[in-house]
């Protein structure tokens, strides 16, 4: 694919969008803005890096916004209700949702379904068992919570750059070599491209599906231990619609939603371009939250349609000269 | 296949007996209905009542499907029709009022047609950015309040009764049957399925199936809008946030449980319909047996993975290999 990548595109938007802002109000252009901006959206960026590998390899992933209320409200009830160590308890939770996303994938590959469907049943099966666990939001008071809570690295400006942000932006650099640099990465790329061929060229189709979806729930579920650290608290409603925002900072990243192309820096920078929407509602005052929606969905737009026409461009010259196409 | 598998929708119905003999059991009340001012109450009627909005839903996800489709935003369609039919109740006549609402879904529903049928996007895509944006204009409609009417004909279609039965049911059975004389009887519904099965096959057939997938989504809109009003008119008032929420998860679910396939093809109408009562009178067994309504989500997602376990192509290759096995031992 010739001319500018969609990741370039993304950035342009991103930086066009801030100078836009900062022109209106000068004080979103501070460390301060930018570190609100991080932590704010700290567990969408990291949802959302699980969301790019699976939508790579031409899979979505309903259950993640589900699999984070389930955390969220399972961590507070260990470490409040059942006295369990808290790093025992996230141990606990890692473990559970990892295995929740090898089971989607399990049924996904062993009986061919879409892994549409398979993970909206896996979104009602989470956020029912939240519900079972506890209707209520329990507040976590242990003292890990309030010491990870205080704990920021200064910036200058005077902006804080807080633990949440740092494991968000660990697991996004993380997941970016993850999926350039290694195997699996390539296995991702190319369950994407096309599953028979992949298949043929000897990729083991069957354990990476469930390795993708183990991936996704898994940092699901390190979103959903961010998540508590954010509120304080769990809640299994919380985290309602978060599969959605994922996946629009995907698309707004400029990976492709039939799979076989994209990157986990332009999925962060997808996300950054939702929380600089929400930053400049908040800075503005009279718009009201919905907007957000609007934005978001014309954004979605504008990138599909971008997408399309790029493809189409791809494809053009591939008939034209059969031997010069890569 | 046939002497194993009885005729098609068997299965559907039969899951429906056996809902409605455990709502029995949870409820002793249950099948008991009684007239009172020229109207029937009872809880099979509030389960048609209830099941309403998602039945409505269900006729036009179930084309969409058949043609490959999927239509991810008609709960932001509800909302935005809803929030049209209650800022204009109080002024404004009926006719005008459901023309209003009724044409927003065609719009939406042409909106989504374009992008997955001229643009070729992804169906689950192109739906997404309505379904995202839809709530955002629902809510720039009402101006985010929570819009309240008191004009009687709009609360009449959704409290009003005909005949003892109430109107949104009248509305539904009505919406049914004018969908299936027009799909089946002509031959829109089998080259909607001819779509599904195959487009390009299809294209080269001579099917005009950019045509029909337009037109599908088209359909889904009105429908969905006509949802959103009963539903509007239901509360008496819109509420952008929470309208529809949720529900096009029911209605797809609801085409799956009636054996249409997300792979497109076949379909039936009654089935999907039947889908969508399955699952109300679940909803309503669940609140009547006093259990907390959350059992709804764990229940919907055991009976998605048996659904799914049933339709899945790997299972029934199994099943045929099973009967191969069997008939050479025979």
């Amino acid at each position: 694919m010739k001319g500018l990548p969609p990741v370039l595109i993304t950035a342009i938007v991103l930086v066009a969008g801030f100078a836009l802002c900062a022109m209106q109000f000068p004080n979103i252009a501070s460390t301060r803005v930018l570190g609100n901006l991080l932590t704010d959206n700290a567990f969408l960026g990291i949802v959302a890096t699980g969301m790019t590998f699976v939508i790579i390899s031409g899979g979505i992933d309903l259950s993640v916004g589900s699999v984070i209320g389930f955390t969220t409200v399972f961590v507070a009830l260990a470490i409040e209700r059942w006295g369990v160590p808290p790093l025992v308890a996230f141990v606990a939770i890692l473990a559970l949702s990892a295995a929740f996303g090898a089971a989607m994938g399990v049924v996904i590959h062993v009986f061919d379904l879409p892994p549409f469907i398979v993970t909206l049943a896996g979104m009602f099966l989470a956020r029912g068992a939240s519900f079972l666990l506890s209707t209520e939001s329990v507040p976590i008071t242990a003292p890990v919570y309030s010491t990870v809570s205080d704990f920021a690295l200064r910036m200058p400006g005077g902006g804080r750059l807080t633990a949440i942000a740092i494991i968000m932006l660990v697991i996004v650099i993380g997941g970016a070599l993850l999926l350039r640099l290694t195997r699996f990465g390539a296995n991702v790329y190319a369950l994407g491209g096309s599953r028979t061929t992949a298949s043929l060229m000897g990729v083991a189709v069957g354990k990476m599906t469930i390795k993708i979806y183990m991936l996704s729930s898994l940092l699901a579920g390190i979103a959903g231990i961010v998540f508590s650290f954010y509120t304080s608290a769990g809640y299994s409603l919380s985290a309602v619609g978060v599969e959605l925002d994922s996946i629009a900072a995907v698309v707004i990243g400029g990976t492709l939603l039939t799979g076989g192309q994209g990157s986990v820096i332009g999925t962060f920078l997808g996300v950054l371009i939702q929380g600089l929407i929400q930053t400049y509602i908040n800075f503005d005052g009279t718009l009201s939250s919905w907007w957000t929606k609007i934005a978001t969905g014309v954004l979605l737009f504008a990138f599909i349609a971008l997408q399309q026409g790029l493809v189409a461009l791809a494809r053009r010259p591939v008939v034209k000269s059969a031997g010069a196409a890569s | 296949m046939t002497a194993l598998l009885p005729r098609r929708g068997l299965a559907q119905v039969l899951a429906l007996i056996v809902i409605l003999a455990i709502d029995r059991i949870v409820s002793p009340q249950f099948f008991d209905l009684r007239l009172q001012e020229g109207r029937l109450f009872g809880s099979l009627i509030d389960v048609l009542n209830r099941g309403t909005p998602v039945a409505l839903l269900t006729l036009g996800m179930v084309l969409v499907i058949a043609t490959r489709g999927i239509d991810l935003s008609v709960g932001a369609v509800m909302a935005i029709s809803g929030a049209i039919a209650a800022s204009l109740a109080d002024s404004h006549g009926l006719p005008i009022v459901l023309a209003a609402a009724l044409g927003a879904g065609l719009v939406c529903g042409l909106w989504n047609g374009f992008l997955v049928a001229v643009l070729g996007m992804q169906p689950i895509v192109a739906t997404l950015i309505l379904m995202v944006a839809g709530r955002g204009i629902a809510q720039l409609i009402t101006e985010g309040r929570i819009v309240t009417f008191s004009s009687p004909d709009l609360v009449w279609l959704g409290n009003g009764s005909v005949l003892g039965l109430p109107v949104p049911v009248v509305i539904a059975l009505g919406m049914l049957i004018l969908t299936a004389a027009v799909v089946r009887g002509s031959a829109l519904g089998l080259l909607i399925e001819a779509t599904g099965g195959n487009a390009r096959a299809s294209e080269l057939a001579g099917v005009g199936t950019r045509a029909m997938i337009l037109s599908v989504y088209v359909w889904c809109g009105v429908c969905a809008a006509l949802a959103g009003v009963i539903a509007a008119a239901d509360i008496m008032g819109a509420d952008a946030n929470n309208a529809g929420l949720w529900l096009e998860l029911d209605a797809i679910l609801a085409v799956v449980i009636g054996g249409t396939s997300l792979f497109g093809g076949r379909f039936s109408l009654v089935l999907a319909v039947l889908g969508a009562l399955i699952i109300q009178t679940m909803n309503t067994g669940i609140l009547l047996s006093g259990y907390p309504p959350e059992f709804n989500l764990l229940v919907k997602a055991v009976v998605v993975l048996a659904v799914l376990l049933l339709q899945s192509p790997k299972l029934s290759g199994f099943a045929g290999i099973a009967m191969r096995l069997r008939r050479t031992k025979a």
